[in-house]
């Protein structure tokens, strides 16, 4: 009640101002409008903006944090939503860097064709499931099957009597294209209601550590101890085994510039490329590439 | 006088620019989403099947999904929020509310990816140990969640409200012999009906729009729920987790947009049955 005779009241008071008001707040908005169209870029040289893989981001963040105090000057912020955001960010300009869990696709080369990409660290998918979760071992073959929901329940895997929860990234996801090219061989993953969509690395470590029925991928240095990862054909997933190329389901980390890097880009990702940088890697969980 | 002008200059500048970045928002959207809706017409918002990869969009699973979580989420919100704010206002203590209310409206600041990962450790995993299902990303799950979320709305615009009711109201009932819940009940609350559905209209405006918090607990499958204990898949959350995967102007994030025009659309019926019944209520 009190609102609406509030208002009311308003416009009966202004009807005397009406005509000429309107006429102001024309003329006032037109102006703001074509100030709005000038402003111009501001300067980038100063700050630096990386988005992308969620898998990529906290060695990112690392990196940044150890830069930023070399670099008091520089300003590095960074994002997260995914591999195809990334990409699609950087060819945007949207973002300095894009950061990657995967090879830029054909589709994407064709859309940002100046896009170049540079290997920053090497990276395991590790297969998870819950701590309690009795199996330890997959054939590359079961776990397709049970992406593709051929196999549905863990007794069929030697474990118990309950439903395989599958848990997966969403499209977009480098660690989610990864799974499909070297584990699905580019099959689908079965939409059902057993299968959900998760938009993050963390997002999925999370609910597989909830779940005893859960499985899920993640990158090998999301690992901890609140999951248990799986040896896939009896390989465990390590740094050792990533490097050596025994684990099957590996794959590179790539930083994307519009163009050979240049400026603080490039300044940064030489920082990462550095033994110092390198060594921020391996102490996050990832593999160095020196 | 001179000084009065340039004040009432500068905050017609402030009000303009509020509403017309708002205006803006709302051209770019339509400009993005519009070509695909007026190509697909109807099928759009009835088609079940969303498939970008053979350019079928049809989002009535997503529009299911959001509805459903907000009107439970309401139904679990909205009397234990008005009820409180009832109690806040009237009945409890002066100390006992001074303490409250800071301790809600602090509430209300917590940022929504916090309430998701809350609710996806603690409420996700209460739902698949109580009801034995196996996963608890659910319909139900969400609802909490976000009932928890617009709760300190519901409670904090209730309450000014219920505040706003003038004494001679509450002193007049009295005089007639009426208890406190009788004036609460015949009095006052009819007298504040139109600021607690204002506070509804913010709530479920706040849990449609609601993005973080349930897509990590929803679940995220594209499929139309059929019970509480199903997962789902929210207008938001198909947003978030295809925007990146969509080549800009390309169909599929000409069909994305179209997805933000019907959140936009579903705002603004809801808006306008609240008003209606708001304006009823005299």
């Amino acid at each position: 009640m009190f609102y609406e005779d509030k208002i009311y009241i308003c416009l009966r008071f202004n009807k005397n101002g009406d005509k000429k008001m309107k006429k102001e707040i024309i003329g006032i908005s037109i102006c703001m409008l074509f100030l709005m169209g000038c402003i111009s870029e501001g300067n980038k040289t100063q700050t630096l903006s990386l988005a992308g893989s969620t898998t990529v981001e906290p060695i990112a963040s690392r990196v940044a944090e150890v830069y930023m105090e070399k670099h008091p000057d520089a300003k590095v912020t960074i994002q997260g939503g995914g591999s195809g955001t990334g990409i699609k960010m950087v060819g945007e300009g949207t973002a300095d860097i894009g950061n990657a869990s995967r090879k830029i696709k054909d589709k994407e080369k064709d859309l940002y064709p100046d896009l170049v990409g540079t290997i920053i660290a090497y990276d395991g998918i590790a297969v998870v499931v819950h701590p309690l979760n009795s199996v330890e071992n997959l054939t590359k073959q079961q776990l397709q099957d049970i992406y593709a929901g051929k196999i549905r329940n863990w007794k069929e895997l030697g474990g118990e009597d309950m439903e395989i929860v599958v848990i997966t990234r969403a499209e977009g996801s480098g660690t989610r294209d990864t799974f499909i090219e070297l584990v699905m061989n580019k099959g689908k993953i079965e939409e059902t209601s057993s299968v959900l969509q998760k938009p993050s690395n963390g997002a999925v470590k999370a609910t597989v550590a909830g779940n005893e029925n859960a499985i899920g991928y993640i990158g090998l240095g999301y690992v901890d101890s609140s999951v248990k990862s799986i040896k896939i054909d009896d390989v465990t997933p390590s740094s050792a085994t990533v490097k050596g190329g025994t684990y099957p389901i590996s794959r590179a980390l790539y930083m994307y510039t519009k163009g050979t890097p240049s400026g603080l880009a490039k300044d940064f990702i030489d920082f990462i490329l550095s033994s110092e940088g390198q060594n921020i890697v391996e102490e996050i969980g990832f593999i160095r590439i020196d | 006088m001179k000084t009065e002008k340039i004040v009432e200059k500068i905050l017609l500048i402030f009000a303009l620019s509020a509403t017309l970045v708002i205006f803006l928002i709302i051209i770019f959207l339509f400009k993005e989403g519009l070509p695909i809706l007026k190509k697909e017409g109807l099928g759009f918002i009835l088609g079940k099947i969303w498939n970008p990869g053979k350019e079928i969009y049809g989002a009535l699973t997503f529009i299911v999904g959001s509805l459903s979580v907000t009107f439970l989420a309401l139904l679990i919100a909205v009397p234990l929020g008005v009820s409180c704010a009832l109690f806040l206002a009237e009945i409890a203590p002066k100390r006992a509310e001074s303490l409250f209310r800071p301790v809600i409206e602090l509430l209300a600041g917590i940022p929504s990816v916090v309430y998701g990962m809350f609710g996806l450790i603690v409420i996700v995993r209460f739902i698949k140990v109580s009801f034995d299902v196996p996963t608890g990303e659910t319909v139900l799950a969400c609802s909490i969640v976000l009932a928890v979320m617009i709760l300190p709305i519901i409670i904090s615009v209730s309450e000014d409200a219920i505040k706003s009711v003038p004494r001679i109201y509450k002193e007049g009932s009295f005089a007639l012999g009426a208890t406190h819940w009788q004036t609460m009940k015949r009095v006052i609350l009819p007298t504040a009906s139109s600021g607690i559905t204002a506070s509804i209209i913010l709530a479920m405006g706040r849990a449609i729009g609601e993005t973080m918090a349930v897509v990590l607990v929803l679940g995220n499958v594209e499929m139309i729920p059929k019970s509480l204990l199903n997962p789902a898949e929210a207008l938001t959350s198909v947003i978030l987790l295809e925007m990146g995967e969509a080549p800009v102007g390309g169909t599929h994030y000409q069909a994305l947009f179209a997805v933000g025009i019907i959140l936009f659309i579903i705002v603004m019926i809801l808006n306008i049955i609240s008003m209606k019944i708001g304006v009823r209520k005299k």
